[in-house]
This record gives structure tokens, sequence and C-alpha cells, in this order.
């Protein structure tokens, strides 16, 4: 544990002593505070309007008008944002011929993927912490329900999760970043709209396709509701990420 | 305390190294020489756990590189080619990190770094970021790097590249003091080098061991013949003549300024020649023993007996 917590620390002063965490949890802000804004502002213009009429006053709800909204948006901008954030765990290292160092240090594999994947998380986590304080508001000024709240956000980060492990596994396959982001990115949009074809789909591969989607675990998510074959699928996929990229350092060194 | 037994390695088709087997005393210095693509990297890395090998044995510090390639990392001491630095790191945090890795127990971090910056002489560097100090300090540390666990093993690969003359005497000298508490393999393709620094060489080529031993048996195991070079104020064809027609001279030729002189290696005619130089006023000016260089030696085993 100790082994893992030294390359935490080194990745973290990687992200913090270059520019790319910054630029990347300060574009991840701007863009959430700008979808939260505007979804507060159209809320604000749109409720007294619909409490006119007794039947839509029944449907008004801040965690289905702003909150699922802003989720959804959130977890496009994570796609393209993580991305960046993973593209450089294994590839700069193996550019600047550090890799070197690492692997001939008395650190296992699985120490030093564990390692860097931790860092990237805790990036994610202080990208979403800090996006979620401009919208506490919403609980001084209204009465949101609070489950549905950090439902959607354990959702962003367990995607976001996801999203990293496929991103150091594309990143230990390449020695160039950019070409480590544009797979992972390719690979989740891909993910994402695997639903799409689903509806072409016959039998048990219908099923198979939704179950692989990210955006159909994600749905329920937003919308406050907490299944474990969300939990089970996000933490697999981000599992399944690590597993490859363990396996692709063990050939390469092997082969 | 280094010992591989017919190591190979295979990148597909491509054989980098064969049948390799050579040992290494403790405490010694051995310069692992050969031209470019010779397999050198290979074999430093095959031995420091960071490639495996296709076949064959290699042991270090009494490890198996493969078998228990944990204790063996935890020996050696690595500095690769392309130095593994962290440009956005201090030297003290980057030493600190490579102490961490390399499990030097936390009460006896501070003290290793303070050890290898001292013997490296980094002090003035300590506080700057990586990415911001010369060539010749970062060369230093990554040498630093390879000393902080102080490891029984230490494997050099090109340590004096891209350095300036000054500085390369100082790596030079640096490297001759780990002599007899450490074990250390260097590659270089600088030959002046191994014969200053090191006890004992391996020469392959192609992936394949052409000659390994201590540099004085393997200098006169290789020399056919003695001889000397002579400089003279009359360095005519005449002279030549001369030392041609001495008895058991096999071999008279000029070479530039001076005259080369051979002859079978269980003689001696250097008696004769001063002799005879000062019989015909020849104006003898320095006469020195044909030794076989290092620089000999390696053309002759590399690219298979240059009579040079």
């Amino acid at each position: 544990m100790k082994a893992v917590w030294s390359i935490i620390k080194k990745e973290l002063l990687s992200y913090f002593t270059s520019p790319i965490a910054y630029i990347i949890i300060f574009t991840f802000l701007l863009l959430s505070g700008f979808f939260f804004y505007s979804l507060v502002s159209w809320f604000n213009s749109i409720a007294p309007q619909l409490a006119q009429n007794p039947y839509y006053y029944q449907q008004i709800n801040i965690n289905q008008m702003v909150f699922s909204p802003l989720f959804n948006n959130l977890s496009i901008v994570l796609m393209l944002m993580l991305p960046l954030l993973s593209m450089r765990l294994f590839s700069e290292e193996k550019k600047m011929g550090t890799e070197e160092l690492l692997f001939t240090s008395p650190l296992s594999i699985t120490q030093i993927i564990v390692g860097k994947y931790l860092a990237s998380l805790i990036v994610l986590f202080i990208m979403l912490f800090l996006s979620a304080i401009p919208t506490l508001f919403t609980f001084i000024y209204g009465n949101p329900e609070t489950v549905p709240f950090l439902l959607g956000y354990l959702g962003l980060f367990l995607m976001g999760a996801a999203f990293l492990g496929l991103g150091i596994f594309w990143s230990s396959i390449t020695e160039n970043q950019i070409v480590s982001a544009v797979l992972t990115f390719g690979t989740l949009l891909l993910f994402w709209v695997l639903s799409w074809v689903s509806y072409s789909a016959r039998g048990i591969w219908q099923g198979v396709l939704n179950y692989l989607s990210f955006f159909e675990h994600f749905d329920s998510l937003t919308r406050g509701i907490f299944d474990t074959t969300d939990l089970v699928y996000y933490l697999s996929f981000a599992f399944f990420g690590l597993f490859l990229t363990h396996s692709v350092i063990q050939s390469r060194r092997w082969r | 305390m280094i010992e591989t037994q017919h190591l190979q390695k295979k990148y597909g088709d491509l054989i980098a190294v064969k049948d390799l087997s050579f040992k290494v005393e403790t405490g010694e210095i051995w310069g692992l020489l050969g031209p470019n693509a010779a397999g050198k990297t290979t074999t430093m890395r095959i031995l420091t756990g960071y490639l495996p090998a296709s076949s064959g044995k290699a042991s270090v510090a009494g490890y198996d590189v493969f078998e228990q390639a944990e204790e063996v990392k935890k020996e050696i001491g690595y500095l690769p080619e392309n130095v593994p630095l962290y440009p956005e790191m201090t030297v003290e945090a980057y030493l600190g990190f490579v102490a961490e890795i390399k499990k030097v127990p936390k009460n006896r971090k501070k003290a290793a770094i303070d050890r290898v910056v001292e013997t490296t002489g980094l002090s003035a560097v300590r506080k700057r970021l990586v990415k911001n100090i010369s060539r010749g300090y970062r060369q230093r540390l990554g040498i630093a790097q390879a000393l902080i666990h102080n490891p029984k093993v230490i494997i050099l690969d090109e340590p004096t590249i891209g350095l300036d003359p000054a500085q390369i005497v100082e790596i030079r000298e640096l490297i001759k003091s780990l002599r007899g508490e450490h074990t250390v393999l260097l590659s270089t393709h600088i030959l002046a080098e191994v014969t200053q620094v090191c006890d004992g060489v391996v020469i392959i080529n192609e992936g394949k061991l052409m000659a390994a031993g201590r540099l004085a048996e393997l200098t006169s195991a290789y020399r056919e013949k003695d001889g000397v070079y002579l400089r003279l104020k009359k360095a005519d064809d005449e002279a030549l003549n001369l030392f041609r027609q001495l008895p058991g001279v096999e071999n008279a030729v000029r070479e530039g300024e001076e005259i080369r002189l051979e002859w079978d290696r269980n003689l001696d005619r250097r008696d004769e020649v001063i002799k005879c130089c000062l019989e015909h006023q020849l104006g003898l000016i320095e006469m020195r023993s044909l030794a076989l260089t290092i620089e000999e030696l390696y053309l002759r085993i590399v690219s298979g007996g240059i009579e040079q």
C-alpha cells in the first residue's frame, strides 16, 4: 500500500505541476456552471407558469427538471474530458523512458496500475466535488430531494471511474498521448450509443447491447433510482479496463 | 555477482542476444562492449528484469532474474540509456520518489538522498526542477537514482554519453569510486573508458559473445606479434630496409611518422633495434612497445581479425 501511495503522490504531482489538471478542472467547472445556471433559469421562468395549472403543479420537481438534465449533460462533458486525464498515465512514461525506472523497481505491475488509476480517480473526485458546490444553493432556496441528488453524483463518479479504466488501457497501448485520447473517446462514444442499434437487434442481442450501453445505465441513476446492476456494470467496466492494462503491460514485456 | 548462462533473446525472428554466458565477480567493474545493435542494452534489460529472456539463465546477487525478480530488483541500481527523469519534479523530490519505489525505509530516506547528492555532486541543483538542469547534471542524477538504495549491483547503460570531456572525467571518477563496495556492469562505446575504469570486459557482436575476461588476460591472449613503434630523425626507405634485414624482424612498415616493427611474441629484438639505430646514426627519438591496445583488441574481435 505504501508503494501504491508513492505512485499516487507522484501522479498527482504530475497532474498539478503541469497545466493539464487545472485546464480540465477549469473547463469542467465552466461548463457545469453554465449548464446549472441555464437549467435553473429555465426552471425559474417556467415554474410559475406551471404552478397556474393544478395538473402541472404536481409535476414540478427540481430533481427531475434541473438535476436530471444537469447530470446527463455532465456525463457527456466527462466523456469529452476524461480521455484527456487518462491519456498521459502510461503513454507519457513510455515516451519519456521512465517506464524503465518503474518496471525495474521492486513494485508489481498491479501496484503501478492501481496507483496511477487511483490518482486519476482523485482528480475526478476533485472535479465533481467542486462542481457540486454551486448546486448546493438549490438546497438553501429550494427543497430538492437529497438522495437522488447524491445518487446522481455517485453515478457520475462511477461512470467517470469506468471511463478512466478504459482510458488507462488505451494509454498503455501507445506512447502517443493524442492517440490514446482519441481511442478512448472513440470507444466511449461507441459504448454510449450502443443502445441505438438494439432496437433493430433480435432476441438476446437486444438485451446484451442495452446492457453494454453507458446511456442505459446512467439514465436510471440520474432519475434517482439505484440499481445494483448499474453499480456492477460500472465497476466491472473499470475493472475490465485495469485488467486489460495489466495484460498489455505483462504481454509486452514477455513478448 | 552477475552471471548469465546461455542467455537468448528473440524479438520475433530477430535474435538480439544469442547464447550469451559471462560472469562478473563481486566488487569489480566490467565493461560491456560492442558495436551499435550488438545486444548490449537488451542484455542489460534482461539483467534488470525489464525484459524477460527467451531462454537461458541469469542471476544477480545470487538471485535468479526470472524466478526471484523482486529480490533482484531490490539489489540492482540501473541507469537506462535514456535517463528516466520526471522533468516537473525537483531533484530532491525525484530522488525521494525513487527511494520510495526502491523500498528505502522511510527513516533512512533523507540520509539516502543526502548521501547520493553528496557522492554525485548534485548539491548545487538540489532544489531545482529537473527540466531546468543541464545535461551533465541530468546524467549525474541518473546515476544518483541508481545508487539511492545502495544496491549491490549497478548497471549503467552508456553513463558518459553526451557529456563534455570534463564531465566524462568526473563521471569516470565517480564510477571508479564504486569499486569494491558495488559490482558494476557498464556499457560504452568509448574504449579508453574501459581501460581507465574497468577490470574486465565482455565484448559482444550481433548478440554473440566474442570475448570475455580481464583486460590484461585478453590483450595478451589476442596478441600474436610483439614489436615496437620507432620515431626516427631519419626515417627513410633505407632505414626500413636496414630493419628488415635484422634477424627475427618479420615486418617493418611506416605508419605516419612512426615505423612499426614486429617480431614473434617469444622473441625480444629491442636491443638489436637500438644497436642498429646507433650504428647507422638514424637519430632515435622515441621507442615504445607495441602493446595491444583495447582499440586494436576490440577491432580485431568485432570485425574478425583486422591486422592492425
